[in-house]
This record gives C-alpha cells, sequence and structure tokens, in this order.
C-alpha cells in the first residue's frame, strides 16, 4: 500500500514536471493532445491509442517535424466518459494551448470532446469513434473542425457487398437484428450496394437479439438457395447462426462486418465466412508491414486496430498541417478537406462530413484460422 | 353466462353484446380463422418447406415440455409458481458445459475401454453427463426449496411467489460473477458431431458437409432425434415414478390434499423436496439438451425458454402433466411457425399473446380441472 501511494506520488510529481515543460519551452513547437481513455473501462483501448500516435509523432520528429518546427505531444486521460473528457479537453486547450487534438477512441467522449474543440476553432481527429454525430452538428451540419480515422460502420456493408460480388457471388440473403442500429446500418448499405451493383436479394428476415433457434430463418435461407449469407452481428449470434447453419446443410457463404472480430468467435461455426475490418497486420501492403515492424521494435507486440487507427489518425493531421503550410486550424480544416493521404488503413480523402473514404479488408475463416484475403476499395 | 339477470330492463345493443359474449366469440373465431388461413396457405404453398419448420418445431417443443414439466409438478404439489426453474434449467446447460469442456467427462468410456465402439462409447458419455446435470440441478433444487421456500409456506401465496423471482435473479446474477460461470457468451462443445440426414422421395440419405439440400426434401439432424428419444424417455419414466410407484401416490396425495396426506403419515416435507428434485432434474436434462441444439450457454440463457415453458404449462393445464406436453409442443410449433410465416421478431409476442388468449378464454388450459385450485 505504501510503495502503490509513493509511486502514485512520483507520477503525479513527473506528470506535474512533464506539464510545466512546454510552457517554458513555448513558440517553437506544434502542440498536439493526444485524449485517451487511459484508465475508465477500456484502457486498452488508451494505451494502445496514445502508443499509436506516440509513435507517428516521434517519426515526423525523426523526418524534422512539421513546418519546420518539433511536434510536441500533450497526452491526457478522458476515461472514455463524458465528464473527464471535457475536462482533460478544456485543460489541454487553455492551459496547453494546444490547436490540434487526437481522440478519443469512444463516441461517447469524442462528442463533448468536438463541441469544445468547435467552440474553440481546434482541429479533432478521432481515430476510432464510429457515431456519425461526432462529426454532426445537431441540425445535420458538419462540424468544421472536427474529423475521424475511422469509417462509420455502415460503410462496411458496402465493403462487404463489393467484395461477395467480386467473388462471383450473384444472390444474397441478409439476417439482421432489427434491434440493433450496428447491425441494421450494415445490412441496408450491404443490400443497396449489392443490389445496385447488379445482385439479387433473394431474402432478408430479421430476429431479436435473445433469439437461440434460428431453424425457421435458415430453412429459408436453405429453400432461397442463396449464395451469401450476409449477417452482420456480433460473434455470439454468428456462433449460434453458424452452428445451425451447418446442421441444417446451408452452403451459403457467410459474410459478415468486424462484429464477428473477436478472440470468442467459433472458428468452427464462421468456418468458410468472411469479414470485414480496419486492419490487419498481414495485410502485404509495404506501408502496413513497416508500420507492424517500427511499431513491434518499440512496443514489442502487433499493433491492433486501435493503435494503428491512432497512427493514421495522427499522420492525417500532420500531413494536414503541412499541405495548409501555416499553423492556422481554418487553413488546416480546409487543407484536410481537400487532403488525399497513403494511410496504413488505406488511402484515405474525406467525404463532406469529414469521414474518411477508404478500403477496409477482409478476413476469411478457414480451418480454425483467421487470414487476410482482401483490400477492398469502395 | 347470467344474461337472465338482466341490471337494466332495456339494455342496449353493446351491452347485449358484451354480455352475451358476442364479441369475444368473434373475436376468437377471427383469431382462429386466420392462423387456420396463415398455416393453410403455407401448407399448400409449400408442403415440404412446411413439413420442415414443423419438424424443426417438434425439436424445440420437446425441450419445452421437460421444462414445463418442472413448473406444472411443483405448482400442482404446493401451488408455487417456480420463477426460478429457468435458472436451474441454465446451471443444467452450465453443468453439462463445464463437464465436457473442462473435465472431458463425455469421453471417459473410450479412456477406460479402449477399445469401444464410438457411436456406443459417445453415448455412454453424453448419458453420464446428462445424468451428472440433472443430479446438480436436482440438487439445487432441493437447496433452493429448503432455503427460500419451506420457511415460507404457511405464508401467503404472493410471498413465495415474489421469492421465487428472487431467486430467479440471484441464480441469474451469481451466475454471472466471474468465478462462477462468467457474463460471457460461451460456445458450447458437443459431446457428439452433428450428422444431418435428409429424407426425400429417393428415401434417408446421409448430407454431406458442404452438399446443397435436394429439391423436395427434409432435414433432420441427430440432435433433434436425441431430443426427441430423451424426452420420450424421461416422460414414461415420470409417468412411471407418478402413477405406478408408493412415491408417486404420496405425491399426488400431498397435491390433493397435505393436511389429510400428513395425518396419512406422509412425510409431506420430503415429498415436496423429491418434487422439487424431479422437476429440476429434467429441467436439467433440458438445458444440456437445449445447448446441444442450440450451442451457446450464458448466464439469462433461462430466462426466455423458462417463461414460454410456463405458457405451455398454463397452455395445458398448470398442474397436469400430460397438459405440459401437448402445451409445450403447441408453443414449440407456435413459436417457429410464427417465425416461419408471420414475423421472427413476433414470435415472442406470439408466444405471450398465447398466454393472454388462454388466460381470457379458459384459465384453466386445455387439460386443468377447475375444482383442484383450493380457496
Amino acid at each position: 500500500m505504501k510503495t502503490r501511494v509513493a509511486v502514485f506520488a512520483l507520477l503525479i510529481v513527473a506528470m506535474l514536471l512533464t506539464a510545466c515543460q512546454p510552457g517554458a519551452a513555448g513558440g517553437g513547437t506544434i502542440k498536439i493532445a493526444i485524449l485517451a481513455p487511459l484508465s475508465g473501462p477500456v484502457p486498452t483501448f488508451g494505451v494502445s491509442t496514445r502508443d499509436g500516435a506516440l509513435l507517428a509523432i516521434e517519426e515526423a520528429n525523426a523526418k524534422g517535424g512539421v513546418l519546420g518546427k518539433k511536434i510536441e505531444a500533450v497526452v491526457a486521460d478522458s476515461q472514455c466518459t463524458p465528464d473527464p473528457a471535457v475536462n482533460a479537453a478544456n485543460k489541454v486547450i487553455e492551459q496547453d494551448k494546444v490547436h490540434y487534438i487526437v481522440g478519443e477512441v469512444c463516441s461517447s467522449a469524442s462528442i463533448p470532446i468536438s463541441e469544445i474543440a468547435e467552440k474553440n476553432k481546434v482541429i479533432q481527429i478521432s481515430p476510432t469513434s464510429t457515431n456519425p454525430t461526432v462529426t454532426l452538428n445537431a441540425d445535420g451540419t458538419t462540424k468544421k473542425y472536427v474529423f475521424r480515422a475511422c469509417f462509420i460502420d455502415p460503410f462496411q456493408g458496402t465493403v462487404m457487398a463489393k467484395f461477395a460480388l467480386s467473388k462471383g457471388y450473384k444472390t444474397a440473403f441478409i439476417m439482421f437484428d432489427q434491434g440493433n442500429d450496428y447491425v441494421r446500418g450494415l445490412a441496408e448499405f450491404f443490400e443497396k450496394a449489392f443490389s445496385e451493383a447488379g445482385g439479387q436479394i433473394v431474402g432478408k428476415e430479421s430476429y431479436t437479439k435473445t433469439d437461440t433457434d434460428f431453424s425457421a430463418i435458415l430453412t429459408k435461407v436453405a429453400e432461397s438457395k442463396a449464395e451469401v449469407l450476409f449477417l452482420p452481428d456480433y460473434y455470439n449470434i454468428v456462433n449460434l447462426v453458424g452452428a445451425q447453419a451447418k446442421e441444417k446443410g446451408v452452403t451459403a457463404v457467410m459474410m459478415g462486418g468486424d462484429g464477428w472480430d473477436s478472440a470468442d468467435l467459433d472458428v468452427k461455426a464462421a468456418d468458410g465466412g468472411f469479414y470485414s475490418n480496419h486492419y490487419d497486420a498481414a495485410d502485404t501492403r509495404p506501408i502496413v508491414q513497416s508500420w507492424v515492424a517500427n511499431y513491434q521494435k518499440k512496443y514489442n507486440s502487433v499493433p491492433d486496430a486501435l493503435a494503428t487507427l491512432a497512427y493514421d489518425a495522427t499522420n492525417l493531421l500532420l500531413a494536414g498541417i503541412a499541405k495548409a503550410g501555416v499553423d492556422d486550424t481554418d487553413k488546416v480544416a480546409a487543407a484536410m478537406e481537400t487532403l488525399n493521404f497513403e494511410a496504413v488503413s488505406g488511402n484515405v480523402t474525406f467525404d463532406k462530413q469529414h469521414n474518411p473514404i477508404k478500403s477496409a479488408v477482409v478476413i476469411a475463416v478457414k480451418d480454425g484460422k483467421k487470414t487476410f484475403t482482401a483490400s477492398v476499395a469502395p | 353466462m347470467n344474461s337472465t339477470k338482466a341490471v337494466s330492463p332495456t339494455p342496449s345493443f353493446i351491452e347485449m353484446l358484451v354480455r352475451r359474449r358476442v364479441l369475444r366469440t368473434f373475436f376468437l373465431v377471427f383469431l382462429v380463422a386466420v392462423v387456420v388461413w396463415r398455416i393453410g396457405t403455407a401448407l399448400w404453398a409449400n408442403p415440404t418447406l412446411f413439413l420442415q419448420q414443423v419438424i424443426d418445431g417438434l425439436r424445440l417443443g420437446f425441450v419445452y415440455a421437460l421444462i414445463a414439466l418442472g413448473y406444472t409438478m411443483v405448482y400442482g404439489i404446493v401451488r408455487l409458481i417456480n420463477f426460478a426453474h429457468g435458472d436451474v434449467f441454465m446451471i443444467g446447460a452450465f453443468m453439462s458445459y463445464l463437464a465436457i469442456a473442462r473435465v472431458q467427462l463425455h469421453l471417459w468410456p473410450t479412456k477406460v475401454f479402449p477399445g469401444i465402439s464410438p457411436v456406443l462409447a459417445s453415448g455412454i458419455g453424453s448419458i453420464t453427463v446428462i445424468l451428472l446435470s440433472m443430479a446438480v440441478c436436482a440438487l439445487a433444487a432441493i437447496t433452493i426449496e429448503r432455503v427460500a421456500y419451506k420457511p415460507l409456506r404457511s405464508a401467503p401465496r404472493i410471498s413465495a411467489l415474489i421469492t421465487a423471482i428472487g431467486v430467479s435473479f440471484f441464480l441469474e446474477y451469481f451466475g454471472a460473477l466471474d468465478f462462477v460461470f462468467t457474463p460471457n457468451f460461451i460456445t458450447y462443445k458437443r459431446p457428439f458431431d452433428v450428422t444431418t440426414w435428409v429424407f426425400g422421395s429417393g428415401g434417408v440419405q446421409a448430407l454431406v458437409p458442404g452438399q446443397a439440400i435436394p429439391e423436395n426434401t427434409v432435414t433432420f439432424s441427430n440432435i433433434s432425434i436425441i431430443i426427441v428419444i430423451a424426452t420420450i424417455f424421461l416422460l414414461v419414466v415420470l409417468q412411471y415414478i407418478v402413477t405406478q410407484t408408493k412415491i408417486g401416490k404420496a405425491m399426488r396425495a400431498t397435491a390433493y390434499d397435505q393436511q389429510t396426506a400428513r395425518l396419512m403419515g406422509i412425510n409431506v416435507n420430503g415429498i415436496i423436496s423429491v418434487t422439487f428434485a424431479i422437476g429440476a432434474g429434467l429441467a436439467g436434462a433440458a438445458g444440456m439438451l437445449y445447448a446441444i441444439a442450440f450451442p451457446q450457454v450464458t448466464f439469462l440463457m433461462g430466462v426466455l425458454p423458462g417463461l414460454k415453458a410456463f405458457v405451455a404449462a398454463v397452455l395445458g393445464g398448470i398442474g397436469s402433466i400430460p397438459g405440459a406436453f401437448v402445451g409445450a409442443l403447441i408453443m414449440g410449433q407456435a413459436e417457429v411457425l410464427s417465425a416461419a410465416y408471420i414475423s421472427t421478431p413476433m414470435r415472442d409476442a406470439i408466444a405471450f399473446t398465447i398466454l393472454i388468449v388462454v388466460l381470457l378464454v379458459r384459465p384453466t388450459g386445455i387439460f386443468g380441472e377447475a375444482q383442484r385450485e383450493k380457496a
């Protein structure tokens, strides 16, 4: 107990010291705040995000910084919770005088931060918050200073439709939980993209999240002779549906979104299926391989999607500053809107709502392994 | 019914409708007509598809039957709707999961007798696991009965009912603790491999994995067959116990009149415990069969099957053993057919609508006897 208190006290002193330094250094640097949930419900997300962003800044500094100035990181803990997030955002803007924020991971924290950023004309780029309102005002207009580095959920439906068609499949059956916005969004986008590009939706059935017996729907799937069964739900439903589909002799290839991405996905039940994700360390593009190698050298682990998106978010921000040529957030925001940047998780351009348009990776579940299959551009 | 005792000398038209139960009859006829029409058109449009849905409904109905029996037996003997019954079902599913995935109990025959045939080995192994689940559930139910219900036996019936709800929540969230069953969805490991057969004009053939189902055939798997056989076997055993043994006789006497039964020298407390144990044992078996059919276990898995089995017990006439069985088969069909031909998200709504309709039209259920209800 005593040692814990001592360590804590030391940490506070250390934090105070580091917090004081930049104030003295001043002028010659560009400060970027990293708001990450280092404590609270999802601390591992926070650590990955911080590490990814710090590595991006370190690499940029090694190349001489941006606009001829060194970049300085200000890390604050926003806890994935609205109140601490607001405090952290106010602190970095008012005390540290930052003009740029990378963060937060959770939409629930990113939304209040985005309101403060907008008010103070500070540019915010969230690496992983998928809620549409992060970049949108209540009246539907786009927040001028707020961007994100990840695609919003429903976009994965479009990607998977494209992937299914590229594999030569012409008919699809959609199963979705009508009470879940995430699932419904993916299903709608899949249906639209698949039928617009010449595919045929031969059936569409909804269920509820408490269902365990899917025999009635799966009988229809088998009857419809669909080649693809699109099931964009979380892994627990996929496990149940997959096992029952195998028992029922359903031959359709199962496909889904990043809800499948879990260590608890039953690889036997999902065997033969495909799902989309933000990024995969086995992607063969050189930029991905060098990122994985650099991250492993520094942190001794394979970077996850959160670290990758934080790295991308920071690099997008730096590219925007470099393109604008001045440390002026109005000009940087305008520059980011027209950016075309090769990031680790795909080539990024921003749409009118400041969401990135970029490729997703498709992962195959086969023989008990999840392997990278393709990178699909929208 | 009481239309002879008119309150006002000239009843209005609507009053007359209400009193003569014209509206109610009309509503019922309408409901039946809709159901018959839906089923009829579905049958006409694609008979094999319809038959397939009926087979899947049977499987679900047989599992519900095992759970419903526990409700009905306990209600018959202590007039208590044991809402914790669905959670005993969950305990049964988890016990079999732990026995299979952690201890690999289902493999003991091959370990002890290496030369044994694989079919026999997995049969004996699975039966061992199911017996273990049943025993654990029976013990759990006896404990629950002794701790939570017995002290309230002379209290108003509503107290025991509320306690049952409390026990139910306790079991669920105690199970959700990290060192008990964890709050996660856990993929169930089946003790045997699934084989699917295709039944059509060409006879019965095993389905090769990855092969599409031929036209105009119905499929069924070894899981469905095992569920049906296990349920029928347990039902026969139960029927034998209740009608042919001394314990069964004592159970019926206790159900009929506790005071008199006690005067006749029957150990009423013991008999009540035995009833709870038998009901829970059936729920434990149901838990394992359900988890085999729908291979996932989680701490809330007992809630909906429990409630639906309760509806089945009410539909068949609570307190009646054949009633619970028939009610459960009807529930299984209602659920699967409404999922197939009306709307999947509405299956639960339809299941509970049956409860409401039964309570409105025939509160005693199909096999129920009104006079057994004591004041």
